[in-house]
């Protein structure tokens, strides 16, 4: 059924047009709009239902996020599987009267590789695709979110019904537990063991949650499968909830994804309506029940307890842990908390069968990944590979290369890259070659986190990035253990003191004893993990620390207070232009003469060197 | 019995939207979320109220509303403002937007809104629309790719429509 509905609709005409929250932004529902109009007009036969027979109609719809977010708005053409980028209404025109009437690709709307200046047709000829295996985001992009026919039609809820009819919970925990399937939110936790010791809790009411709060800055990955494919997350729920024998199901989504709740809330409507949750197509007494909730902006509620407090209708505050949620979780029964990634990833192991997810990835983290790669790369977007893929593949193959400030290549700007959010580390030149997969990324300090891959090139400063995310775990962190609520926030006041200049040898010292106390100290995910972005650039960019706080400079020319802004004697020509455009008239010179800047009322503005024609001003 | 209903009146729609969620102290963060939605933000008196309504503390409905970041307890401007300061948005420069559009409108980090109640402007940590960094969010639209200047005609823009 499901190749065969592959084979019909590959031969068919076919418009699809990003509806993510990125192509959104930039005008995609108006090219769909267009599309309509064009292909009215142009007196093609329009449809915009999914229908089973061939009536010879050009379907056009929206999908969900394709992961390239920043080539949006993406609008694929099949069966010829062209893919143009940056589309506006202004192009929908062209497209109709050439691509879809006469067969022409459209040049001018395809994606140039940055690398080799190539016209790209497809995404095979892509870079950015082209290396990557799309598991979890194989749909998103293909299948209208909004239509549960079309989830179905490709095979849909029937990996949930075989969970339900031919297996019991005990061969579904076995089987998902000899897939070797990890967690997929960050502690990489087996998702076979995790059900089983739900399911053998005696208790006549369990629950299984999906953690879609991704809280972590960078990281995007669940938000395009709750957007992309949000019947393939309730899928996963159900295999869930057979596994351990729940009949509750809850959807957690944070409240910055509004799209996200809308589409997870109509899917979750949808099969409703259409009896997927009924005793008559899961072949129990038992009538199964999922309701979407939306977080309301706390970071520490992605952490399991925390997120049943939440649910309860409490401040989102962690519990210790044993006993564990598999014991006693929501409402004191046995819970199962999984990551959206993760139970997408368990239907296509009840459907295909754990050797197939075994035969991808390394042998102790087996399956895809999605990262978020973002930050300093010519591609940024979503990115789903086997774990075990080097990070130089990822940085420098799928995202074409490191970009300087103005956004043009950098064969030599690759500094670090941050992995895993405020949880996380940073990883320098030396671990390009290292194979991201759980366990090469903890012998070096890092972890796989949500999966966020924050690229920063040569002119960002490390010690700023370890304070953005100290300031952001001291916001976030939920107050209840000292060691995290004070310690976070005098961690933030060393670093401050070290970019302000105020710091000696001492405050590094006293800022990885402060940082180790922290982790020791604190109940849940988050308190444990807030020094490792400190610990992490301590480690590997010392240098840069001691270039703060022993010499007092800031070689990135970021930390404002270190800067210490010269004029050059031999480029200044004497034009005054500095002179003029300082605020606070700390630059004085004969014309035609050589400038100075005063150092005591000098406010490092940088407004001199901006005004500068001949770059003579240095250090700011 | 005459203040029960001057009150049921006052907060018709409060107790809709508890009545939609069976008055169950477990609803207390969609509940919230919902008279956020009506009032643009959570007034005293209606926490109070909820809280008498479903039986708990005022403390617990305070709590609550306090440690979610989403919830206000102050009015909010008519356009929330809201720049992505997430990690892909900060790397690429978000808070010189930051800074131009406070002083565009003559806003602070504490004081958030405009005097004439037309614009807040806050900072979030991160809108899931990394690819697009760096991200400003007004009302419900997402602008990617900003830059202070554009950000700023965009509010000109609003205010220009607001006069009309």
């Amino acid at each position: 059924m499901t190749a065969q509905f592959a084979k019909e609709a590959a031969k068919k005409r076919r418009v699809i047009i990003c509806a993510g929250t990125g192509c959104m932004a930039n005008g995609s529902l108006k090219v769909y709009g267009e599309f309509e109009r064009q292909m009215t007009e142009a007196g093609l036969n329009v449809a915009l239902e999914l229908r089973a027979e061939d009536d010879g109609s050009i379907r056009v719809s929206q999908s969900g996020c394709q992961g390239f977010c920043q080539m949006g708005p993406l609008v694929t053409v099949l069966p010829e599987n062209i893919l143009y980028c940056k589309v506006t209404s202004a192009d929908v025109e062209e497209i109709v009267k050439r691509t879809l009437i006469h067969g022409e690709v459209v040049d001018r709307l395809l994606y140039v590789d940055p690398a080799t200046h190539k016209h790209c047709t497809g995404i095979e000829q892509n870079p950015f695709y082209q290396q990557q295996q799309r598991f979890v985001l194989r749909e998103c992009g293909i299948i209208d979110p909004e239509d549960i026919r079309e989830y179905i039609l490709q095979g849909g809820y029937s990996a949930a019904r075989k969970a339900f009819l031919e297996m019991s919970p005990e061969e579904v925990c076995k089987t998902v537990l000899e897939s070797g399937l990890r967690g997929r939110g960050g502690g990489g936790f087996p998702t076979g063991r995790k059900w089983d010791a739900a399911r053998v809790q005696n208790s006549a009411k369990k629950y299984v949650i999906c953690n879609g709060d991704e809280g972590d800055p960078g990281a995007f990955m669940n938000r395009s499968v709750m957007e992309g494919n949000p019947h393939s997350v309730i899928e996963g729920l159900m295999i869930a909830a057979r596994a351990i024998g729940a009949d509750e199901m809850f959807v957690y989504v944070r409240a910055e994804y509004p799209l996200a709740v809308k589409r997870m809330r109509k899917a979750a409507a949808d099969a409703e309506r259409e009896g997927i949750f009924s005793g008559n197509f899961i072949g129990t007494g038992m009538k199964l029940r999922c309701e979407v909730m939306e977080g309301a902006g706390a970071f520490v509620c992605g952490e399991e307890t925390s997120m049943i407090a939440s649910i309860e209708g409490k401040r989102g505050m962690p519990m210790p842990k044993p006993p564990f949620p598999a014991q006693k979780g929501l409402w004191g029964k046995p819970t199962v908390i999984n990551n959206v990634e993760t139970l997408v990833h368990a239907v296509r192991i009840i459907k295909e069968g754990p050797e197939a997810f075994r035969s991808i990835g390394t042998k102790t983290s087996p399956g895809t990944k999605t990262f978020a790669l973002t930050g300093h790369v010519a591609n940024t977007g979503l990115v789903e590979v086997p774990f075990g893929t080097t990070l130089r593949d990822v940085v420098l193959k799928i995202g074409g290369g490191v970009t300087a400030d103005n956004g043009k290549i950098d064969k030599n700007g690759f500094k670090a890259v941050q992995i895993g959010g405020p949880s996380g580390g940073c990883l320098t030149k030396e671990h390009l070659e290292l194979p991201l997969d759980f366990d090469s990324l903890k012998t070096v300090g890092a972890m796989v986190g949500s999966g966020g891959l924050v690229v920063m090139n040569q002119r960002t400063c490390m010690v700023n990035v370890a304070r953005f995310f100290m300031e952001f775990t001291q916001r976030e962190s939920c107050g209840k253990c000292v060691l995290c609520r004070e310690g976070t926030r005098q961690l933030l006041a060393l670093l401050d003191d070290v970019i302000e200049g105020r710091a000696d040898e001492n405050t590094l010292k006293l800022m990885q004893t402060l940082g180790h106390a922290v982790q020791i100290g604190s109940l849940c995910g988050l308190g444990k993990t807030a020094p490792n972005p400190v610990l992490s650039t301590l480690r590997h960019f010392r240098e840069e620390y001691e270039d703060h706080v022993l010499r007092k400079i800031c070689k990135c020319g970021k930390c404002k207070q270190l800067l210490r802004p010269e004029i050059n004697q031999e480029k200044c020509k004497g034009c005054g232009l500095c002179m003029k455009a300082c605020p606070t008239g700390a630059i004085a010179g004969e014309k035609k003469q050589p400038h100075k800047i005063n150092a005591e009322l000098c406010i490092k503005c940088g407004a001199c060197a901006k005004a500068c024609n001949l770059s003579a001003v240095e250090g700011v | 019995m005459g203040t029960a209903v001057t009150s049921a009146q006052k907060f018709e729609r409060v107790c809709e939207i508890l009545e939609q969620n069976q008055k169950k102290p477990a609803r207390l963060v969609p509940i919230l979320q919902a008279i956020q939605d009506e009032y643009r933000y959570l007034p005293e008196e209606v926490l109070i109220f909820v809280a008498t309504s479903l039986g708990v503390p005022p403390a617990r409905v305070f709590g609550v509303a306090t440690f979610y970041a989403h919830f206000a307890l102050e009015p909010k401007g008519k356009y929330v403002v809201r720049l992505c300061d997430g990690t892909a948005c900060h790397v690429k420069q978000s808070i010189p937007i930051l800074e131009a559009v406070r002083k565009h409108l003559g806003v602070t980090e504490q004081c958030r809104t405009t005097e004439d109640q037309l614009f807040t402007v806050e900072t979030v940590a991160c809108l899931g629309a990394c690819g697009l960094a760096p991200v400003v969010v007004i009302g419900e639209d997402v602008h990617g790719q900003m830059t202070p200047e554009r950000a700023i005609e965009l509010i000109d823009e609003i205010k220009r429509k607001e006069v009309q």
